[in-house]
C-alpha cells in the first residue's frame, strides 16, 4: 500500500472508530440475534438518509435507509447462519454493530453418509452412519437433537440406535446381519428421514470340502457347495485354487465357482496330493490312490 | 477524549495494515474425536494445511470479489454460499477483507471410512468492509466456526463452513 493510501486508510478507520468511541450512541438498534430466514427489523434514529449494509462471509445485503424509520428485512432475505457486520453509513459518520444469524430451529434436510454401500455379513460395527441436520437454508443446526438410526430388512427392524447430535452431527456404528441381502439404513431427526440401501454379501468361505473321482484317465476334482460361516452361499465367480503336488512338482489351477461349486480335471498321478483353497480358507487334502 | 481515541485508533489501525502481511498463529487443541477411527498424523497435517489454504483463498476471493479463487479449496454448500456472497458484494460495489490473526483448531469427528472430518476453529480475525476503496467499517471478530472437510483428488476441501452462533 502506498504511503498516501495508508494515511487515508488510517484516517478513515480512526475517524470511524473515534466517532463510535467518543461516546456517541449508535443510530441503530438491532435484535440480539435472528433466526435464519425470518423477518426482522432494525430500528434507526435521527434524520436524513443513509445506507445500511449487512456483510458476512455468508451474505451481503444493502438497504437504503430513511433515518428514524425502521429497516425491515422480509422473511427469506437474510438466511445464511453466521456472524455479520451491520454498517449504517451516514453522510458524516458510520455506525457499526454485529448481528448473529442462527440456524432456523426446524430441521428440513439431512445429510446422511452411510458407509459402506456393500459389505460382508457378520461384520461387527461394519456399517457406519453419520447424519448432519440442516434447516431449510442448509444451515447446520447445532442445537442438540435426537437422531434415530435404524437398520431393517423385509422382516423388520434389525438394529436401532438413538443418538444425540453434537455440533450438528449424530453418528453410530452397527453390525451387518448374518443373512445376505439388501437392508435399509434410515436416519430420522424431528420428522425428517433419509434412507440408504446397504448390500450385505456373503463373507469368506467357512470351509472347503473337495472330492475326486476318475474320469477318462484323469481326475475330476470338485468342491462341495461353498458357504460362509452363516450358511450363505458364496457367490459364483469366487475363485477356488486347486493345487496338485506330485514328485516334487506342483501345479495350480484357478477355477471360479459355478452354481456354488468349483470343478476341475487334473492329471491322475498315483500318490499325488490335491488340495483347494479360497482366500485364506484351505480345504481338505486328497491323496489319490493313497486310500483317502 | 477524542484525541486519545484517535491516537488509539491509529495505533489499532496500523497493525491491521501490517497484519495483512502476517500469517495467523495456529494452535491445536487435543482431539476430542467421536467415531472409531483416530486421525493419522499425516492426515492431520494435510487437513490443517488445506484448511489454512482455504482461509487464504477465502480472504483473497472476498477481497477481490473473485469466486474462482475458491474452487480449489471449497466444495458443495460452502462453495455455493461463498460464491453467492461474492456475487452479492460485487453487485453492491463492496468488498470485504478478512484477516485471520489466529486459529484454535480441534478435531471432533473423523468418519470410519475416512470420507469426512469435522473440526472446530475458534478464529480471531479482523473484518473490514469497503465500498470500492472507502473503508466503511473495521471490526475485530472472535468466532467459533464449524468446519466439515471431505477429501478430493489431491487435497481436503471445505464442504461446510459456518460460524456457530447460538
Amino acid at each position: 500500500m502506498r504511503p498516501g493510501r495508508v494515511f487515508a486508510f488510517v484516517a478513515t478507520v480512526a475517524l470511524t472508530t473515534a466517532t463510535a468511541a467518543a461516546g456517541q450512541s449508535s443510530d441503530m438498534t438491532l435484535p440480539p440475534s435472528v433466526a435464519a430466514g425470518s423477518a426482522f427489523s432494525i430500528a434507526t434514529s435521527g434524520s436524513g438518509k443513509a445506507v445500511l449494509y449487512v456483510v458476512g462471509p455468508g451474505q451481503a445485503v444493502r438497504h437504503d435507509v430513511v433515518m428514524g424509520q425502521p429497516v425491515s428485512f422480509a422473511a427469506g432475505v437474510l438466511y445464511n447462519a453466521g456472524h455479520y457486520l451491520v454498517i449504517l453509513a451516514k453522510d458524516s459518520s458510520t455506525d457499526t454493530e454485529a448481528l448473529d444469524v442462527v440456524p432456523a430451529p426446524r430441521p428440513e434436510t439431512l445429510g446422511f453418509l452411510a458407509q459402506p454401500s456393500r459389505l460382508p455379513v457378520g461384520v461387527h460395527n461394519g456399517i457406519s452412519g453419520a447424519v448432519y441436520v440442516f434447516d431449510a437454508y442448509h444451515n447446520l443446526i447445532t442445537t442438540p437433537m435426537t437422531a434415530s438410526l435404524e437398520l431393517s430388512n423385509s422382516s423388520g427392524t434389525m438394529q436401532s440406535r438413538s443418538v444425540p447430535t453434537q455440533n450438528g452431527l449424530a453418528w453410530a456404528e452397527m453390525d451387518s446381519a448374518s443373512k445376505e441381502g439388501a437392508v435399509k439404513f434410515v436416519a430420522r431427526i424431528g420428522g425428517i428421514s433419509s434412507t440408504r440401501i446397504i448390500d450385505q454379501v456373503p463373507g469368506d468361505p467357512c470351509a472347503i470340502t473337495i472330492s475326486a473321482q476318475p474320469e477318462n484317465g484323469k481326475l475330476l476334482v470338485q468342491t462341495a457347495p461353498v458357504h460362509d460361516c452363516s450358511g450363505n452361499a458364496i457367490p459364483d465367480g469366487t475363485i477356488v485354487t486347486f493345487t496338485e503336488t506330485y514328485d516334487d512338482k506342483q501345479s495350480t489351477v484357478d477355477v471360479p465357482l459355478k452354481q456354488g461349486i468349483a470343478r476341475v480335471t487334473m492329471p491322475a498321478y498315483k500318490g499325488s496330493k490335491i488340495s483347494a483353497a479360497s482366500g485364506v480358507v484351505a480345504g481338505n487334502e486328497i491323496i489319490w490312490g493313497g486310500g483317502r | 477524549m477524542i484525541k486519545y481515541v484517535l491516537i488509539m485508533s491509529c495505533a489499532m489501525s496500523l497493525p491491521m495494515a501490517a497484519l495483512a502481511e502476517q500469517q495467523p498463529t495456529v494452535n491445536m487443541e487435543p482431539q476430542q474425536l467421536r467415531g472409531s477411527r483416530p486421525i493419522e498424523k499425516q492426515t492431520e497435517t494435510a487437513v490443517i494445511r488445506d484448511y489454512l489454504a482455504a482461509w487464504q483463498s477465502l480472504q483473497s476471493a472476498l477481497d477481490h470479489n473473485q469466486a474462482a479463487l475458491l474452487d480449489a479449496n471449497f466444495v458443495g454448500p460452502a462453495l455455493d454460499k461463498l460464491t453467492n456472497t461474492i456475487e452479492e458484494q460485487a453487485s453492491l460495489g463492496i468488498h470485504a477483507r478478512y484477516h485471520a490473526r489466529s486459529h484454535d483448531l480441534q478435531f471432533v469427528f473423523y468418519s470410519p471410512e475416512g470420507s469426512s472430518i469435522q473440526l472446530i476453529d475458534t478464529v480471531e480475525y479482523e473484518q473490514q468492509v469497503l465500498d470500492h476503496d472507502k473503508v466503511l467499517a473495521t471490526k475485530p471478530v472472535r468466532e467459533r466456526y464449524l468446519i466439515v472437510l471431505t477429501p478430493s483428488e489431491v487435497r481436503w476441501r471445505v464442504r461446510l463452513f459456518q460460524a456457530d452462533v447460538q
